[in-house]
């Protein structure tokens, strides 16, 4: 249980998947506008997340990984290869899902979000996700608390800076640097104040 | 004095137009600085005041003076110079020049970029540019000081507007960035005293690095809670005494420039935070988890910052309720990075940084749900 707090919380703040691993920037950029859709994007991640890394776990664990065929007596297949159109394929599907859920319960959210729903199946923070937990050779129950923290720490990251981009309206911000120039700076200061966790071993 | 104004109402003229006008924002600095400029706000949706940017800087630099003295005379007596004067010298003189170089190169790019936005230079500066030098270790390189003021003022301030538009406290931008690009020369045991080859922990380096309990290894290091509070101890230039942190924090209260919720809830967040800790940790895990709260509060950066950096109006939340929430969550987090990452003992800095990401956002929400309940009294 402590081991899955800190997984939790090393995956909101430490490895801040967006702040840290600079994963998943294009809809950070692009959708970081209005507090609103932000968070609403957010929610869709957390929701994304929650459900494709367990799943893609068990894809990995019982159909991908070297060995896991053992139990359709094939102990000598190795489909690691397949991974990575495995997990966009389920990434997709439910990014699918998803989808037709906000149309139907919020019309507004939907519209808002626009071409960056349906893009949440190509965000690189989602497979990012699947592969750190590939990689890093989770259980089960961490393969679900990973995905929540890592899509907590984009939702919390889209809405800071969308809150702080709604501030900027007003700003005068030289000529050049309007719309993604200043964002980019904004975002490698908000690294810079996330570093205040690095180091931090739990 | 009227000699003085006669010449400079001259130079105006002389400089508002023709061949010397790229140096009219800075005789206009020189000029706001000497003289109450004549004009003053004619138009437009402002409260008409007494307190103008100019005389709300100016408390904030008189309330640093005590900091600045006692920080002053703690550089000479850490370097074991003998002798009230000798020692308050000694350290000014060490202090000096970092000043004269945060100024310098800070009004430089103020100039050039109110001359590129056509307007005057900033009184937003000031306080900037005397904040930076008193977060620094006394032997920091000039030349580190002048690249830290350029990234603090352009990148920190200037690309988002000028005063008043900065995103995170521009002084602590500056510092964040010399603290992670040249680490040896604002971290570690080597820094604090202004003495080649003499090395000096400060109270929170050697409280982190204590096998057992930190209090013990403080007492033995010579670090009393007394000695802490007054400031006889290594450490960057004006956060050392505390007591004299006070004193320009009573000055800022009663002249009601800093927000009392934002100290009062650092304050807060920070001993609350530091009493959750130490009721867990025990004394069997040592170091910084054995540290009693009101150690946290006197040590470091922590006063300095609670009463100069979070209360700055800019970067700080607006709303009062978001006041509260702000300062609690930079105390929460001064603990924690102090005590859970042992990469950085000092966590004043970085909690800081943190705090002004997130004021936007506080701020979002105070005002969505005092939207909310008001739309609620129509029902």
């Amino acid at each position: 249980m402590e081991n899955l707090i800190s997984l939790f919380v090393q995956s909101v703040f430490v490895n801040n998947i967006l702040l840290a691993y600079f994963l998943g920037m294009c809809s950070f950029l692009a959708v970081s506008k209005r507090v609103d859709t932000a968070i609403g994007l957010g929610l869709a991640v957390i929701f994304v997340e929650v459900i494709t890394v367990p799943v893609n776990w068990a894809l990995n664990y019982y159909l991908l990984a070297p060995g896991a065929l053992a139990w359709a007596g094939l102990p000598d297949v190795d489909l690691s290869f397949l991974g990575f159109i495995s997990y966009i394929a389920v990434i997709a599907a439910l990014v699918q899902l998803v989808e037709m859920i906000i149309d139907r319960y919020s019309p507004a959210l939907y519209s808002a979000l626009g071409i960056f729903l349906p893009l949440i199946a190509v965000n690189c923070a989602i497979l990012g996700a699947s592969l750190f937990m590939v990689e890093r050779e989770y259980s089960f129950a961490e393969s679900a608390v990973f995905g929540l923290g890592s899509g907590v720490g984009f939702a919390l990251a889209i809405a800071a800076m969308a809150a702080i981009r709604e501030k900027l309206r007003y700003s005068h911000i030289p000529e050049g640097l309007r719309g993604l120039g200043i964002t980019m700076l904004i975002t490698g200061l908000m690294a810079m104040a996330f570093m205040s966790f690095s180091g931090i071993s739990l | 004095m009227k000699f003085l104004e006669r010449f400079l109402n001259n130079m105006d003229k002389t400089l508002s137009q023709g061949p010397f006008k790229v140096f009219h924002p800075l005789f206009g600095a020189i000029n706001t600085m000497l003289f109450t400029p004549g004009h003053g706000t004619t138009t437009g949706p402002h409260i008409r005041d007494a307190i103008d940017m100019k005389r709300f800087m100016g408390i904030v630099i008189f309330a640093l003076i005590p900091s600045i003295m006692v920080g002053s005379y703690n550089v000479g007596a850490q370097a074991g110079v003998e002798g009230l004067f000798a020692a308050f010298m000694f350290g000014f003189l060490k202090l000096l020049p970092i000043i004269v170089v945060t100024y310098a190169v800070g009004l430089g790019w103020e100039m050039i970029f109110g001359h590129i936005n056509g307007h005057d230079i900033h009184e937003g500066f000031l306080v900037t540019g005397i904040l930076l030098p008193l977060t620094l270790p006394p032997t920091i390189p000039l030349w580190q000081v002048a690249v830290a003021v350029s990234f603090g003022t352009v990148i920190g301030k200037e690309v988002f507007g000028g005063t008043g538009m900065n995103l995170l406290n521009p002084a602590l931008t500056a510092r964040a960035f010399l603290f992670f690009t040249y680490p040896g020369n604002i971290s570690g045991d080597g820094v604090w005293v202004a003495l080649d080859g003499f090395t000096g922990a400060t109270p929170l380096a050697a409280a982190a690095a204590a096998p057992g309990s930190a209090v013990a290894a403080l007492n033995s290091a010579g670090f009393t809670l007394n000695n802490m509070f007054f400031g006889f101890t290594p450490g960057s230039v004006g956060e050392t005494s505390t007591i004299a942190i006070l004193i320009g924090a009573a000055i800022l209260l009663i002249t009601g420039v800093a927000s009392w919720r934002i100290m009062l809830a650092t304050l807060l967040g920070a001993y609350g935070m530091a009493l959750i800790v130490q009721y867990f940790g025990g004394d069997a895990v040592g170091g910084m988890r054995t540290l009693p709260a009101h150690y946290h509060l006197v040590m470091g950066g922590f006063m300095f910052g609670a009463v100069f950096m979070t209360t700055d109006p800019v970067s700080a939340a607006g709303t009062n309720a978001g006041k509260w929430a702000y300062g609690i969550l930079i105390g929460v987090m001064v603990i924690l990075i102090r005590v859970f990452n042992p990469a950085y003992p000092e966590g004043m800095m970085l909690a800081i940084l943190f705090g002004n990401v997130f004021s936007p956002l506080i701020d979002h929400f105070v005002v969505q749900a005092n939207i909310k309940r008001r739309l609620n009294y129509g029902k």
